[in-house]
């Protein structure tokens, strides 16, 4: 008997490449998905039971089609003359599975959707999930998912779009769309320390899987490379990254022996490797910095010159609010803090910055990096009250706290 | 991102809603049921609810563990929470133009609020 845990694994395997055949052979993508959600749901029930079948592709793509084909049939009798032979058939063939694997991710990030759409839409026919199980992950009712589903499939069907590779012009911002999904996953998983996990399916897992299988069908894109490098990399962290209360543990305090070594040395090894061909990406770039991190024993042995580096560089090619705050963190390590704080002064006028908790909470850091306890209490606690995210508030208050004048100290 | 839409109604503006033509009030009805369909096509939508009058509204309190409640209506309070949206958009910037489009927003007051998570980025 096998246990339910491998058949989930095999079923999100093979979900992306039933849901291909099926859309390749019938066209007709809302249906064809909605029949392999109920062929895998079927065979999550019956085969921990009646033990997994041979052929466990065939025996999904032979239920999917059948279901898809009563779906039609109820769907619109009038049609009912137009179902042949052909349609009965069950597809075959073990060809361009790979491409269907892409060509099927490609459509559910594709660009007339929203990214919540693109991501429940990329989690259920690409990654296998249930839709009560996307519900669960993302902590909202399972009719708001299935709703966003539906919806996504409605936008793709008046898109006009194809089950089809996208000409080569369009490849490249098509596959970095798909990549800004999984990212997307992979930070919801990440950042989502509550609720209980045997409940939730692991979206870090999950979005490490789909850009695994992303890099296999492509692996001579560096930034896919770099993606699932950077995931690696940070995944890594996470025995360290929370203390079991749930309180953050920032990254100069992690005990670096529990992050996950072979993780690390996994990432590592590919950005290196991709770094060597270029041409060097975002992902690239941010993976590169993780790795940088990882390499040093001890925060303090940091080679923060070589992150400013490449912090510069993720500047020119993909600037934003997020960078120019890690950028100077980055300048207060190596020019001192004063100059961190004398660019920081500089952001004032980045309208993506102004009122962001970020911005007090880094002011805060460098403030009590050049010793003015005071002023970075008051950082800190502005930046408390300003943060959406419960353990960073419960983090900054304590560092404002760690701050607060002492009777005895004077 | 989760918002939480409070919709705020006070006694000038309920006279005022009062007043109303029954052909604007039925328009009124009708941009609230657009909204509420928009939300749920574009799954958007959490849940929304609107409140019973505050005079069932009850306060309670807990000094020393014991429980006190206190009936309302609280005449002294001007805006009343009167119901709520909660929705998961984009961006404050989107829950905002959800705010916009609930009719009392032209009478009363409309307030966006993030929802606090237990999630945290590094550090």
């Amino acid at each position: 008997m096998t246990a339910p845990t491998e058949i989930g694994s095999l079923l999100r395997e093979l979900a992306p490449q039933v849901a291909g055949r099926l859309v390749r052979r019938y066209g007709d993508f809302d249906n064809c998905e909605d029949a392999v959600q109920e062929a895998l749901l079927s065979a999550a029930q019956q085969w921990p039971v009646d033990g997994v079948p041979d052929n466990p592709r065939g025996w999904l793509i032979t239920v999917a089609a059948r279901r898809l084909i009563e779906m039609m049939r109820s769907d619109a009798a009038r049609r009912r003359r137009e179902l042949t032979a052909a349609l009965l058939e069950p597809p075959d063939g073990d060809a361009a599975a790979e491409d269907d694997t892409l060509t099927l991710l490609l459509l559910c990030c594709h660009p007339a959707l929203t990214p919540p759409s693109q991501v429940a839409l990329t989690l259920r026919a690409v990654g296998g999930l249930t839709t009560a199980e996307i519900a669960r992950a993302y902590l909202v009712p399972e009719a708001t998912i299935g709703q966003r589903i539906s919806r996504a499939k409605q936008r793709i069907k008046a898109s006009g779009a194809e089950f089809r590779l996208p000409p080569p012009a369009q490849r490249s911002q098509r596959i970095a769309a798909v990549l800004q999904v999984l990212y997307l996953i992979f930070n919801e998983g990440y950042t989502a320390t509550s609720g209980p996990a045997l409940l939730r399916v692991e979206l870090t897992a999950e979005a490490i899987r789909l850009t695994r299988q992303l890099h296999a069908l492509l692996p001579d894109d560096g930034e896919v490379a770099g993606l699932l490098a950077l995931m690696l990399l940070t995944d890594a962290r996470r025995p360290e990254r929370t203390r079991p209360d749930g309180a953050l543990i920032p990254l100069a305090e992690q005990d670096r022996t529990r992050w996950d070594k072979r993780a690390v040395d996994e990432g590592t090894t590919l950005i290196a490797r991709t770094l060597a061909v270029g041409p060097v990406g975002p992902y690239q770039l941010q993976a590169a910095i993780a790795a940088v991190h990882a390499e040093a024993p001890s925060a303090e042995d940091t080679d923060w010159p070589q992150i400013l580096g490449l912090f510069d560089l993720l500047n020119i090619l993909a600037p934003g609010p997020m960078v120019t705050l890690n950028r100077i963190v980055a300048v207060a390590m190596v020019h001192g803090a004063q100059e961190g704080l004398r660019q920081l002064a500089a952001t004032e006028d980045d309208a993506a910055l102004t009122g962001h908790h970020r911005v007090n909470a880094v002011r805060g850091h460098l403030l009590e990096m050049v010793g003015d306890r005071e002023a970075a209490r008051a950082a800190y606690l502005i930046a408390a009250r300003r943060t959406l995210s419960v353990p960073e508030q419960r983090y900054l208050e304590a560092r404002a706290a760690a701050l607060r004048p002492s009777p005895i100290s004077g | 991102m989760k918002y939480l839409i409070l919709i705020y109604t006070n006694p000038e503006a309920r006279r005022l809603w009062e007043r109303l033509p029954e052909a604007e009030q039925a328009a009124g009805l009708r941009a609230y049921a657009a909204l509420n369909e928009d939300l749920v096509a574009s799954g958007e939508m959490i849940v929304s609810e609107s409140l019973a009058d505050s005079s069932l509204a009850r306060q309670v309190t807990v000094r020393d563990g014991q429980a006190t409640t206190t009936d309302g209506p609280f005449a002294e309070v001007k805006e009343q929470l009167a119901g709520f949206y909660l929705v998961e958009c984009d961006s404050i910037e989107r829950a905002t133009e959800i705010a916009a489009r609930v009719p009392e927003a032209e009478a009363g007051v409309v307030e966006v609020r993030p929802v606090r998570t237990f999630s945290g980025l590094d550090m």
